[in-house]
Formats: structure tokens, sequence, C-alpha cells
């Protein structure tokens, strides 16, 4: 499973060689570095965890520092994590693979990572949309705006039955918290990449807001 | 948000176009495809009503009365490379950005003043 942790600039459209035009997000991905990578044999199953966002050191806490061997003790003992000569990392992310032994720590991951024309899934967190009703929540018609009726348009309707159940059943959609959910979107075509800039362009509109964190992986359902 | 890396695929601009006005008559040629594979240039005239989006998304509106007397709209992305050429008739004396209320007009009424340099 390949994968890449970027941040989200906006969407834009870019030109095929015949003209036509696609619809594209571009993401600044990586690059990325191997902070920890988990075998089945010490954690009980093969993953990496990769690091990206350069941010200074004191920005981290205490433990995160010492997680990416940035600690003084570490230059001191020269101990196995400072051999890993990582950046000080806003944002870790964990990636399930299947090889562990193809992955080493410090190891940098670029856009390189995937090709033009491959199909990716990317994950973010949605657009938070506060405490909203049912039209817009789960896409409720709401009621008649005219005809005598007043107060209606965008109420739920019925909820439930009367005396036969007495009662809201569990998981009545109903108005509340939307959005600032963690949401991923499938089989994204990869448009273009820009190795020197770290960018990805694909198709099509993600999750988040600009400048959201965005995790793009190889598809599931390729 | 950098305004740089977001026009990192961006076309280049088209240096061979003129600048296009709102109120300019013009003559838009732009490649069409016939069917499958085949490929002609069709010629648009009519007048620049619109123009907006920037980078890769700056594009104008040109307006035709087709025959029949039935107005047609069409919108060009600038950058796009289906245009082969844009050729600028004369430039209209006009006051708003966009002349939308072209739409309601025909025959004497859609007459604009030409503005000469």
């Amino acid at each position: 499973m390949k994968g890449l942790v970027g941040i989200k600039l906006g969407m834009t459209q870019v030109f095929d060689e015949d003209g036509s035009v696609t619809p594209v997000t571009l993401i600044q991905a990586g690059p990325c570095y191997v902070t920890q990578v988990k075998t089945e044999d010490t954690d009980g199953y093969n993953a990496v965890q990769v690091g990206f966002d350069e941010v200074k050191a004191s920005r981290l806490s205490k433990a995160e520092r010492g997680h990416l061997g940035l600690l003084k003790a570490d230059a001191k003992h020269g101990t196995r994590k400072e051999a890993m000569g990582v950046p000080a990392l806003r944002h870790l992310n964990e990636f399930r693979i299947d090889n562990p032994s193809e992955y080493e720590l410090g190891q940098a991951l670029t856009v390189e990572t995937f090709d033009v024309g491959e199909k990716v899934d990317v994950t973010g967190i949605t657009k938070g949309r506060g405490f909203a009703g049912v039209v817009k929540r789960y896409g409720f018609k709401g009621g008649p705006k005219t005809h005598g009726q007043s107060d209606r348009w965008r109420a739920p309707g019925s909820i439930g039955a009367t005396s036969t159940t007495a009662r809201v059943f569990k998981g009545t959609r109903m108005a509340g918290r939307m959005g600032n959910d963690r949401h991923t979107v499938q089989n994204l075509k990869v448009m273009r990449i820009d190795s020197e800039r770290n960018l990805i362009a694909v198709k099509g509109a993600i999750p988040g807001s600009k400048g959201g964190v965005i995790i793009i992986r190889e598809a599931v359902k390729g | 948000m950098s305004d740089v890396l977001m026009k990192a695929f961006d076309a280049p601009t088209r240096e061979d176009l003129p600048e296009i006005r709102i109120g300019d008559s013009v003559t838009v040629y732009v490649k069409v495809n016939v069917g499958q594979k085949n490929e002609r240039v069709q010629m648009v005239r009519g007048l620049v009503i619109a123009k907006g989006g920037y980078n890769n998304n700056e594009h104008f509106t040109v307006r035709r009365i087709a025959p029949g007397g039935i107005g047609v709209e069409l919108t060009y992305l600038v950058r796009s490379p289906r245009i082969e050429s844009i050729k600028v008739q004369r430039h209209a004396h006009v006051r708003r950005a966009k002349l939308y209320y072209m739409r309601g007009r025909t025959g004497k009424s859609a007459r604009l003043k030409e503005k000469r340099y």
C-alpha cells in the first residue's frame, strides 16, 4: 500500500493534449519521511509510519521529538533513532504494507511514489457545517412552500408512527452536527505530477478545506 | 496557500492571441471535433459580452445572432489549445464590464458606438 500525506491547495483545471479540460485538485504531498517501520514480529502487523510537514523542533512536544530522534540525548549517545536524520515533522500517519523490508528509517517518500494515470484514494476531514437541518444534512425534500403551509419548508416530516411503536427508532435521520468527519474519495485519477515542487493533481474534488491535511493512498479497488 | 503552486500545471499564456476587451467584435477560430477523428476549424463571429476567471480558467463569452434571430452565447477558455486564432474587428464604447443587457436587444437597439484609438 503506497501512501503519502499532503496538504490540499485548491482546485483548478488542466488541459489535455487534445484541448479537453479536466477539473483537478492540487495537493502538496511530501516529502514524507519514514519515521517507524512496524513488522509482524515486533508489532503484530506490517506498517510504515511516515511523517510530513517540516516544522521547528520547538513546535513539537518532547515526546514527539524523542520519537523522531531529535533530542540532544540522542545525538550524545548516538542511539538508533539519531541515525534517522529526519527533520521535525508535524503530522505522522501509518500505512499498512506487505513488505516492511522495502522501507528503512529516515527514507524520503516523494510524489514519484505515484504515476500519472494511476488511481488513488484520497482521505481528508470534511468541512464542518455545524448544526445542520435535515434538508442539508440528508437531502430531505422539506415540506410544501405554498398552499397554505406555514413553517414547513425545511421540516423533516414524520419521524415515526404513533401508538403502535410509541417511540422513535434509533438512527432516525434528524438534524445535527454535520461535516468535520473523516471521508475518503475513491478511485481518483492522478492527472499531473510535479516532483520538483512535490505536487500532485488528482481529478475531481477531495474532502476538506484548502490547507487541510490529506492522505493519498493507492486505490483499494484499483 | 501559494498562488505560484496553484499555477504549477497551467498552460502557458497565449502570446499569439490579441488582447480582448468587453464590447469587442471578434472572430474566433476554434477547432471542433467532427465525428470521431476528424477536426475542422469553426469560425464564430460575435460580440464579447463577458470575461472572467484567472490563470488556467480565464475565459470570455462571445454572443452572436444565429440564423433565425436566435442569440447564441459561447464561452471559450483563453489558454485553450483548441483556439486557433482570434481576430478583433472593432472596439465598441461600453460602460459595463458585462454586457448582459445586449440579450434583450435586437436590431437597432443592439448597436454599439464604435471606439477608436
